[in-house]
């Protein structure tokens, strides 16, 4: 399982049709568009491109998105596998709907999902009391962006590993017991390595998605310069004040060091993936 | 004694897979459980494997009683029939893992395991893929891998679940050959489930023959196929003509046919019977050689290899005749489609109808 489409020796027909409508749908789609931040970056002219990129306030923003969008992901991986875990291996009475809960994030418009964390984390709501009690604060917080953006994350770590989970065979984990191994080595030598790259595949959308998150951060996160400002955020105050070269150039930024980071994990499961095919 | 099994009982729900089995392996045998799927010979050899559990009834392995131990404790080797290698390890990494997950103070050294894996993969022949991938492997090569895992661990029993059925025809009977000399060689008490008689009669010391999760017989190949208990025994040991009859004063009619009954059968009143004759031990002339000769018309003639199949259509017999003759014969008394034949049934096995098939 990877994020863009493997390479594959060509015996199908149709190459040549489908290749071209992919390449005319990737540009349609994706790469047009994005090419605007581009050139609307270009008149802006070298040095206050820099400027603007390099302003206190953005670098903190580009910070703070790629840690907290970093956090949530790695912590989505672990909760993600659990659950994927137990939706796969045990049968129990309310599973299928748990199942279609896992899929609310997808379906939610994000800010409700903000204006839900807010009220719940603020001092007054039903979590935030007694968490100001012990001195835990939420709101207006990196931990209050966290907490959205592992909100978000989630659906996609657990529906990239449950079909890979789905088609370990029984057999292979029987096979590592009659050969000595507790279910901890079963577990970490066997069904982990398996379970890997899928695991990667959705920390990585997690984390992808975690960094362009707007909606539901921005409720929860307070968006206190230099403190709780996320990078999408930046973008659209910019917008506001109708700096729209400023604008794109921030996001020329986000874009170049997001693309990279996916490639960059894209390789790296290809090269996972290399030998035993 | 390498194995004891005594009273397994096993139920799924309401259906018994396993009923009151007790079964005793000697070390160093090599015991084929032969039956038809779903006789319960799989879940038997999973609970020697601690992979069930037995509703009733103890495993004994060596002398020690493991009935409640977990699989990883009872030093047992299982191959399974899709080989169950591990994906994502090498070769080497696949036969080693027995060895690597041994707790730290029992654990071989590095060159010790090196050594040990080398070995078994030469005991197997396949040494030189040491460093492939389990993908990179043909089905034959894979169950060879598999079989040096198992083995890796020294264990007390090796249980193989019909290691060779996902195979096609020629590498199922090379690895036959090559696991019967391995055995030769290192002498490991093993169990295999089978239900291809040929392959437990070629194999085997020892045949257990189970359905419906009982023992029907036990014994030598050569003692279960010659002298078959009952119907079922002597009907899944290969292929056979049934013909139903009636045991009346000693005899049992065939159609016109008569043959003298079994003896434990000779003095039953008149009762319904079956009588069983292998298509093999059916001779076939054109000359009239014996007052109970049959007369038949070739209906069929199948080209089986080394065999011809003959479908013959018997006077006084209600269904067609199935015989198997060698080529050799076929060509020298010149039989063709249509020809007029004498057959001879030269060994006719008579059992009480009680078993149907």
């Amino acid at each position: 399982m990877t994020l863009f489409q493997k390479k594959r020796r060509n015996i199908l027909p149709g190459f040549g049709l489908s290749m071209g409508y992919t390449v005319f749908y990737l540009s349609a789609i994706v790469i047009v568009p994005l090419s605007m931040i581009f050139f609307n970056t270009i008149p802006m002219g070298w040095e206050p491109f820099i400027h603007a990129v390099t302003a206190p306030r953005v670098l903190a923003s580009y910070r703070l998105s790629f840690s907290t969008a970093l956090f949530a992901a790695l912590f989505d991986g672990g909760v993600g596998l659990l659950t994927a875990w137990v939706l796969v291996r045990y049968r129990f009475p309310g599973r299928q709907f748990l199942d279609a809960l896992v899929d609310l994030p997808f379906a939610l418009p994000t800010a409700v999902a903000g204006i839900c964390f807010a009220t719940l984390y603020s001092p007054v709501g039903w979590l935030g009391e007694t968490l100001t009690k012990w001195n835990i604060e939420i709101i207006n917080t990196p931990t209050g962006i966290v907490v959205a953006l592992i909100f978000i994350g989630f659906p996609f770590v657990v529906r990239t590993i449950q079909p890979v989970l789905e088609e370990v065979e029984q057999e292979i984990e029987e096979a590592a017991q009659c050969l000595g191994a507790t279910r901890w080595q079963t577990f970490r030598k066997i069904l982990l390595p398996h379970l890997f790259p899928a695991l990667l595949t959705g920390s990585t959308l997690a984390f992808a998605r975690g960094i362009g998150e707007y909606g539901s951060v921005i409720f929860i996160a307070g968006n206190l310069p230099m403190k709780t400002e996320i990078a999408p955020l930046m973008i659209m105050s910019k917008l506001d004040q109708f700096d729209y070269a400023g604008a794109s150039a921030v996001a020329l930024v986000l874009l170049v060091i997001s693309f990279s980071m996916l490639l960059l994990l894209n390789a790296v499961q290809e090269w996972q993936q290399k030998e035993y095919r | 004694m390498g194995i004891e099994l005594q009273n397994i009982t096993k139920k799924f729900s309401d259906y018994t897979a396993l009923d009151n089995i007790s079964l005793n392996v000697a070390s160093g045998e090599l015991v084929a459980l032969l039956g038809p799927s779903g006789c319960g010979k799989t879940t038997l050899l999973r609970i020697i494997a601690g992979l069930e559990l037995p509703d009733a009834g103890k495993i004994i392995l060596e002398q020690k009683d493991t009935t409640n131990l977990p699989p990883r404790k009872k030093n047992v080797g299982f191959v399974f029939q899709h080989y169950a290698l591990f994906r994502r390890l090498t070769v080497f990494e696949n036969v080693a893992f027995g060895l690597k997950v041994l707790p730290m103070r029992e654990r071989p050294s590095r060159s010790a395991i090196q050594e040990r894996v080398e070995h078994l993969l030469k005991l197997v022949q396949m040494d030189w893929a040491i460093k492939r991938y389990p993908s990179q492997l043909s089905g034959g090569q894979r169950q060879r891998v598999a079989l040096a895992r198992a083995l890796a661990v020294n264990p007390k029993v090796l249980l193989l679940d019909e290691p060779f059925s996902a195979l096609d025809a020629k590498v199922r009977q090379e690895l036959r050959r090559w696991l019967r000399k391995l055995h030769d060689e290192i002498h490991v008490t093993s169990i295999f489930v089978t239900h291809d008689q040929e392959e437990a009669l070629e194999l085997a010391d020892r045949i257990v023959v189970i359905n419906k999760g009982r023992i029907e017989q036990q014994g030598t190949p050569q003692e279960v196929y010659d002298h078959p208990v009952n119907a079922f025994v002597y009907n899944f040991l290969g292929n056979v003509n049934v013909f139903h009859g009636r045991i009346k004063e000693g005899k049992v009619s065939l159609g016109t046919h008569h043959v003298d009954a079994p003896d434990e059968l000779k003095h039953t009143e008149e009762s319904a019977s079956q009588a069983f004759v292998r298509p093999h031990e059916i001779g076939i002339s054109k000359i009239r050689s014996a007052e109970t000769d049959l007369t038949g018309t070739i209906q069929e003639v199948r080209i089986m290899g080394g065999q011809i199949g003959l479908n013959l259509a018997c006077e006084g017999f209600e269904h067609p005749i199935d015989a198997e003759i060698p080529r050799e014969l076929y060509v020298n008394l010149q039989l063709a489609k249509g020809e007029k034949v004498f057959v001879s049934l030269n060994r006719v096995r008579v059992f009480a109808s009680d078993y149907e098939i």
